[in-house]
């Protein structure tokens, strides 16, 4: 029988440390999609996802297990990135406003209508999700991928959960609009279908 | 749509002339777009309340606008939360096992802070802070209001002026609650430069 978060975290405390490995197993991919989508860049995101993981083995004891360990993990996901883009100063727009629309307008401009219709539909979502502000893809990928809700997502955001919806609901008609402009064939399909 | 028609039937100088209307019909319809796009999302998000979900139910049913949206909306949601995760290189969980053997548990934040610590120390200025006003206040000269019990006592302010301040700073005990502050905030400093330290070195 699989064992739960709760279930391997309080294992982990008590000296398994090999069984650290599941929790890693479980949430990579989650942990370096909301990383990749602060960072744009696969290298450096497979490196703050894994300071996120040795930060949060270190930190497990604090832990107390009265929200998922998703949202816990994401607390140190949002820290990480923030202090690593300020460290590197790398792609340092994510945090401003003015500099992430001139950034989307480049990213935007890298599309062509060939590239699009090649793309599954899986990765126009994806690529469209890239175009979003990093403030969008935060709350769409914790929505739909960490199966946060909105209580949990306006926690971990220090937002008001209505502020949460509103935020979601702008983000995905954003997407929406990214997706019918830029692959608008691949749309119309979907629509049609 | 119904306004860009509205335009073309009407010719250019009529629809000048109605410019305001239109901007308000233009503004009232976004803004029943927006309220239908708001209504729609909180019913595939399963956000709206039974009569809610009735209404908007028979909206879809009856209205053709409200079916297109709806499917529209509902493509995106079903896109996204079908949409894959990006996946870390196939040595991602051995490297991060790698770096955590080098590593400990650290121990839980409020097991190594003491909440009694700090409860005495609250306590400790408290005392010091009463000590302090008390001698303050002890040092006034309160004068009597005079034979009528109603009137406002009043304060004689120029009592202030006879306190010794170079005695009260130069004393023994002020100097050690000086003394004692100033340890305790290098104490803190020392803490607070620890716990960068380590933080930079994880």
């Amino acid at each position: 029988m699989e064992l739960t978060d709760t279930e391997i975290i309080k294992k982990v405390l008590a000296g398994e440390q090999a069984l650290f490995a599941q929790l890693v197993q479980r949430y990579q991919s989650y942990v370096f999609t909301l990383v990749l989508r602060f960072t744009d860049n696969r290298e450096d995101a497979e490196e703050i996802s894994q300071d996120v993981f040795v930060k949060a083995y270190r930190s497990l004891a604090d832990f107390r297990g009265d929200a998922k360990f998703s949202t816990w993990l994401y607390t140190i996901v949002r820290t990480s990135c923030i202090t690593f883009l300020r460290k590197k100063r790398l792609n340092t727009t994510s945090l401003d406003n003015e500099r992430i629309n001139l950034q989307v307008e480049s990213k935007e401009s890298g599309f062509t209508a060939n590239a699009i219709e090649q793309k599954s539909k899986h990765a126009m979502v994806n690529a469209a999700i890239r175009m979003l502000s990093p403030d969008d893809t935060q709350i769409i990928t914790l929505f739909y991928k960490g199966e946060q809700s909105l209580d949990e997502i306006g926690r971990v955001m220090g937002l008001d959960p209505n502020t949460v919806k509103v935020k979601l609901h702008r983000a995905r008609n954003r997407l929406k609009e990214k997706m019918e402009k830029h692959f608008s064939y691949a749309v119309r399909e979907l629509y049609e279908s | 749509m119904l306004s860009g028609n509205y335009m073309r039937v009407n010719g250019l100088s009529s629809g000048l002339q109605n410019a305001p209307e239109l901007c308000t019909f233009n503004a009232n319809r976004m803004n029943t777009e927006e309220t239908m796009e708001d209504r729609l999302w909180d019913y595939i998000d399963g956000l709206s309340s039974s009569a809610e979900k009735s209404a908007v139910e028979a909206l879809i049913t009856a209205n053709i606008e409200w079916q297109r949206k709806y499917k529209e909306l509902l493509n995106v949601h079903q896109l996204m939360a079908s949409s894959d995760l990006d996946a870390p290189s196939m040595r991602f969980t051995r490297n991060v096992m790698d770096e955590i053997a080098r590593y400990q548990v650290a121990p839980a934040t409020k097991t190594y802070i003491n909440k009694n610590v700090i409860r005495g120390i609250g306590g400790f200025f408290l005392c010091v802070i009463v000590g302090l006003l008390a001698y303050v206040f002890g040092q006034v000269k309160w004068t009597s209001p005079g034979a009528s019990s109603l009137k406002v006592p009043s304060v004689d302010l120029g009592g202030l002026d006879k306190i010794d301040y170079g005695r009260l700073f130069g004393s023994l005990p002020v100097t050690l609650f000086m003394l004692v502050v100033v340890v305790l905030g290098f104490g803190l400093l020392d803490l607070y430069l620890q716990r960068k330290k380590k933080q930079q070195t994880i």
